[in-house]
């Protein structure tokens, strides 16, 4: 281990600011990426099996006569 | 050997990638923070203070990795741009158009860290190096294919598009290089250079290969979680994306 | 082929003379754009020698941008292109001609004007004549890198703005070698290397960025 204490190494010898400033943002970034891709993901997926729900529910109507009650379906 | 070459083909449509890249993005995962656990503690806790740098130059364990990746994901991008243009697969231009954001991130985390070390070495947040201005324009030019694609409604037009603007970019980027290396020697800019650092310990280098590896298998889990987000918007209308939705009700 | 390529010339320089609004717009807006940098920067001569070189040459820049979004934008409007590309000839020959023909309407006025403006910023005649060689050699290779940015950015919406921000990263080394051959002849190191590369740039881009212009052209118009 090449540091003596916790101060040591977060003062990175007086260059703290611009060593910690890197790896913050480095981190943020690379933690910040995934999470939007995840999010936009599960936004999309929501998105498409609404519309295939509401697709299907039209060609259901589309292919039931008007006159006949709607049965429920599985 | 037909059998394996029938194979490969089979992977590289997206009905078969889809489930397949959603099995390997957690080992990617993975393997990008073992290697980034190793590497930052080699590089943060381990290697020893530089002598005419400080403890300042343990930015270059952050900033070297991005700048390789920046330049590598590219080349990658312009190697799928090229395939696409050549063999007409779907595959190939979605991938190239899933590695452009995660390539510009690279670039800006290279140009940011590149900043943030020559305030405390040279004495300036910006310094025109011949590195660092040619990562800019690496920069602009992440930023001008992805612009192109996000202007082109049509995807198949947009990844054809794109894949000539990233052979064009690949073609000019040692260009560029050269010509902004002999600008900055004539205009005697910065002598200090980046990833020069003076004594490369062994220690040194084992850091910065780590934390390079664990980039690199940062951006090939990132890609394929972005390349599936394209496939199911694309290929929204195809049986294999009704039936995987369908599945999920 | 000679003969298809005089043909294209001549067509385009026929129907630019037809509007020669544009021409002359695009030529003032490089006059003001360095008119403008004296006034920004302060009339001390000696400030303006240094910037000189890079403001003509910016100014060039950004003067072939204006022009560039018409190299193809009125043939694809009216359907020739769609013809020029089902013709048995090589599009990129065509593109070849078309891009000859940019550089006569477009470039060449600036490379006419640069000595007249280089006056304004006290460049010595050495130097004039070198800047107006620069511009000479290297404004054919803008019209011909442009002409990519042009093809892909075809009938796409916000293509203009687009155009710049593929083409001016590109631009970087026909900059750096134009302005530097300037730059050596007043510090006395003597342009030759910086043209001989200005011109290994011109002749790239002028005869090889056709061939993937064509590629993008036949791309947009799928």
């Amino acid at each position: 281990m090449h540091w003596n204490s916790l101060g040591d190494f977060l003062a990175m010898g007086n260059h703290g600011l611009y060593v910690w400033g890197s790896v913050a943002v480095m981190a943020l970034l690379m933690v910040a990426e995934p999470m939007l891709l995840r999010r936009g993901r599960k936004k999309l997926v929501a998105r498409l099996k609404r519309q295939l729900r509401a697709e299907r529910s039209e060609a259901r109507a589309a292919s039931e006569p008007l006159t006949t009650t709607r049965r429920s379906h599985g | 050997m037909s059998n394996r070459v029938i194979n490969w083909f089979r992977y590289a449509s997206p009905q078969t990638f889809y489930p397949l890249a959603g099995k390997l993005i957690p080992w990617f995962w993975a393997l990008a923070a073992i290697f980034g656990v190793a590497g930052l503690s080699i590089g943060f806790l381990l290697a020893p203070t530089d002598a005419q740098q400080g403890e300042g130059y343990r930015i270059i364990f952050l900033h070297v990795p991005a700048s390789w990746m920046s330049m590598f994901i590219y080349l990658v991008m312009a190697f799928w741009a090229g395939t696409g243009l050549a063999f007409n697969t779907r595959l190939s231009g979605m991938m190239a158009s899933a590695l452009a954001p995660t390539g510009a991130l690279f670039a800006f985390l290279s140009l940011w860290t590149g900043a943030l070390w020559g305030k405390p070495m040279w004495g300036a947040w910006w310094v025109w190096d011949a590195r660092l201005t040619s990562e800019l324009i690496l920069l602009f030019l992440y930023i001008g294919f992805i612009a192109l694609q996000a202007a082109i409604d049509d995807p198949r037009r947009a990844d054809k598009a794109g894949a000539i603007l990233a052979l064009v970019g690949v073609v000019n980027i040692p260009i560029i290089y050269f010509s902004v290396k002999w600008w900055n020697t004539l205009h005697q800019g910065a002598s200090v250079s980046l990833t020069k650092a003076p004594s490369m310990a062994a220690m040194m280098l084992w850091g910065m290969l780590l934390c390079a590896l664990a980039c690199w298998m940062y951006s090939i889990a990132v890609a394929l979680m972005r390349v599936r987000t394209i496939m199911l918007e694309r290929e929204r209308h195809t049986d294999w994306v009704r039936a995987l939705l369908g599945e999920r009700e | 082929m000679l003969v298809l390529i005089r043909a294209v010339i001549g067509r385009d320089l026929r129907l630019a003379m037809r509007r020669q609004a544009d021409i002359v717009a695009a030529t003032f807006f490089f006059i003001i754009v360095v008119s403008l940098f004296p006034l920004g920067v302060g009339p001390d001569a000696d400030q303006l020698r240094k910037l000189a070189p890079g403001v003509l040459w910016v100014a060039a820049l950004l003067a072939t941008m204006l022009s560039l979004p018409r190299l193809f934008a009125d043939d694809h409007r009216d359907g020739t292109l769609e013809q020029l590309a089902l013709a048995p000839q090589p599009l990129g020959l065509i593109v070849f001609g078309k891009v000859i023909a940019h550089w006569l309407v477009a470039g060449l006025p600036l490379v006419l004007l640069a000595p007249v403006l280089g006056i304004q910023f006290d460049l010595a005649n050495d130097a004039l004549a070198v800047l107006t060689l620069s511009l000479l050699i290297g404004t054919p290779a803008l019209s011909g890198i442009g002409a990519i940015g042009a093809a892909l950015t075809l009938g796409v919406r916000g293509g203009g703005v687009l155009l710049s921000l593929l083409v001016l990263p590109l631009y970087v080394p026909v900059l750096i070698f134009g302005a530097g051959a300037v730059d050596a002849t007043v510090s006395g190191l003597g342009p030759q290397a910086h043209l001989s590369l200005l011109g290994a740039l011109a002749l790239g881009g002028v005869f090889f960025a056709p061939w993937p212009t064509a590629a993008a052209l036949r791309i947009a118009l799928e």
